[in-house]
């Protein structure tokens, strides 16, 4: 603070809480309804103090949506995607900042031009890799005529397919596909003293022994900053699990939720709903609360 | 690449073998689906099999005609550029308030990023409770003159209450960027402007706001992208594109010619206007915050 003012310090208080109460007041209003029986979440005027009814809708919801399997394939999602991302963009970038190879600019710019592009705007065709992951490699077989040569020659025909729809990888590596974490560690890479390197070296360290006993330690905070990042990224997804479950009792718990939307005619039951919603709402709200540091510098250091 | 200087390790096979798990991933997920984006919006698939044929700007051309395509685009900019507005203004609001570093603002400060921990069907689902004609905020208005808020019927209704959720939803995460900006301001500058007689207002309106440019800039980019492209959730649990089309947004309705109408010729002309935007915008960002960011 660079004066003293109390008046001023007054209205600060003011002006914080009543922003803050605006932003927050939606979720205050779900917490209410989901308070209620079915004839207090549809009272008009709208209820603005919680009721008695907050566990009971809560177990409806539970098993209405059948969050419990709901949340074990959302989890597995959530912590496959975090995996997936901390392991493979360490790598990447490992390659990338420690080696002297020729290809190496060239790697760069391929990983980076994915930062470009968001799923949402491919999503159509990238549902057709995922029907058959090996859609591409059969592509290029086609098109080079090695299909054709190895029927001739053998009078089998390749055709290669992984149906990826309704599975765990066919949730997962799509959402891997991107340069987030790579671009994390080389920034973080980067800033290693060479020397380390060097010293390293001299003790006869290879490449391995210095990424396992030199990078690994030295990157925890950067790890856990992305790992923060990557688990609320992929638990809040919902385009991408809505197309590739196509069964309803393989999909995540934002999908089911989804379903749970009031249609038709009838008192809508918005306790049971706003019940569910707060519930999904949980496991990453706790993960920010709890890791509230490594989370925003992962956000700061993810958009460069 | 300017790190040549660098101690490096030499290996002709190893670096291959780091890097190929994730080459693989963004080959099969991400090169080959743009790809096809770009395949598919030149070619149209045959009735009764027989693959695709090409068609040239066919598909462009008819996507171009339609009317319900530059309505579409005139509401997704529409949409945009308000949640752009408000979810920046109301950051710089509560970031600008949270510097002041009164007691407590630690409490602030983490209230303010809850909302970026929620997904967005969640909230979506919370809004469209929260602003249903019957049973939500504004039903009294429909008791006393039935319609007076409708988004189910009124499609500017519709309208502002997605705006109103995609701004919320991004307000956290400008808060974050706008404090980290306010914090690097020197102090001695703010505390030198105190002295010749800024008042705090004048202070945060001359030397604090102009300061955050290059960060507000980065922001408004940031935010216009994000809302471009996922904003599909919202519009897909609050009014489903509806009513008569007044939230058909650009990304939705690539999702509805692809998967609801089975056109994939056009979704995927779509998808290429939807790319050649984000690109264009993402290059704006590079072109000028990279440049301008160093003022620390």
């Amino acid at each position: 603070m660079v004066e003293r003012r109390p008046l001023l310090n007054l209205a600060t208080h003011l002006l914080l809480a009543l922003g803050l109460a605006c932003l927050l007041l939606p979720l205050w209003l779900a917490f209410v309804a989901a308070t209620q029986d079915v004839a207090g979440a549809n009272a008009v005027p709208m209820r603005w103090l919680p009721g008695p009814y907050f566990l009971d809708n809560i177990a409806a919801a539970w098993t209405r949506a059948d969050l419990g399997a709901r949340f074990t394939t959302s989890l597995i999602v959530a912590v496959g995607v975090m995996a997936g991302k901390v392991l493979l963009a360490m790598l990447a970038a490992f390659a990338i900042v420690f080696f002297d190879w020729r290809a190496k600019a060239v790697v760069f710019w391929l990983v980076f031009v994915t930062l470009m592009l968001p799923l949402e705007v491919r999503i159509v065709p990238t549902y057709a890799v995922a029907a058959n992951a090996l859609r591409p490699f059969q592509a290029i077989l086609d098109v080079t005529g090695l299909t054709g040569l190895v029927e001739t020659l053998s009078g089998v025909r390749i055709a290669l397919e992984w149906r990826m729809l309704n599975s765990y990888t066919g949730l997962i590596l799509p959402l891997v596909a991107t340069a987030t974490g790579t671009f994390l560690y080389r920034q973080f890479f980067m800033t290693i003293p060479e020397e380390l390197v060097e010293a390293a070296r001299m003790d006869g360290a290879g490449p391995l022994r210095f990424l396992r006993d030199v990078l690994l330690p030295l990157s925890r905070t950067n790890m856990a900053a992305l790992a923060t990042i990557m688990f609320v990224y992929a638990w809040n997804q919902y385009l991408w699990p809505l197309l590739v479950t196509t069964e309803p009792q393989r999909s995540t718990v934002m999908v089911e939720l989804s379903r749970l939307v009031p249609r038709g005619d009838g008192l809508p039951e918005w306790n049971i709903v706003m019940a569910a919603a707060l519930t999904v709402m949980l496991p990453p709200l706790a993960v920010v609360v709890l890791m509230q540091r490594w989370f925003v510098r992962g956000l700061v250091a993810t958009e460069k | 690449m300017s790190n040549t200087r660098r101690a490096l390790f030499r290996s002709t096979w190893l670096p291959w073998a780091l890097v190929l798990p994730q080459l693989l991933i963004i080959f099969v997920f991400f090169y080959w689906p743009t790809g096809e984006a770009l395949y598919w919006a030149f070619t149209l698939e045959q009735p009764w099999g027989g693959g695709n044929a090409w068609v040239g700007w066919q598909n462009f051309v008819s996507v171009f005609s339609s009317a319900g395509y530059w309505h579409s685009v005139r509401i997704s900019i529409l949409y945009a550029v308000a949640t752009t507005v408000l979810a920046i203004g109301v950051a710089l609001l509560l970031a600008l308030f949270v510097d002041r570093e009164v007691k407590g603002s630690r409490g602030y400060r983490l209230a303010a990023i809850w909302p970026y921990a929620i997904a967005a069907p969640a909230i979506g689902i919370v809004f469209r409770f929260v602003f249903d004609p019957r049973s939500g905020v504004f039903a009294f208005l429909n008791q006393a003159s039935p319609g007076m808020w409708d988004p189910t019927l009124n499609g500017n209704h519709a309208m502002t209450m997605l705006v109103l959720a995609g701004a919320w939803q991004l307000v956290s995460y400008n808060f974050v960027f706008l404090l980290a900006g306010l914090q690097s301001v020197p102090r001695a500058l703010v505390e030198a402007s105190a002295m010749d007689g800024a008042g705090p207002l004048r202070r945060m309106w001359d030397l604090q706001v102009p300061l955050l440019a290059p960060t507000l800039f980065f922001l408004a980019i940031i935010n216009m992208t994000d809302s471009f492209t996922h904003s599909f959730a919202l519009v897909d649990v609050m009014t489903s594109g509806g009513p008569a089309r007044s939230t058909d947004l650009m990304v939705y309705k690539i999702y509805s010619d692809g998967f609801k109408g089975l056109d994939y010729s056009g979704a995927a002309a779509q998808s290429i206007v939807l790319m050649l935007l984000v690109v264009g915008m993402t290059f704006l960002q590079f072109r000028f915050v990279e440049r301008k960011l160093h003022y620390k």
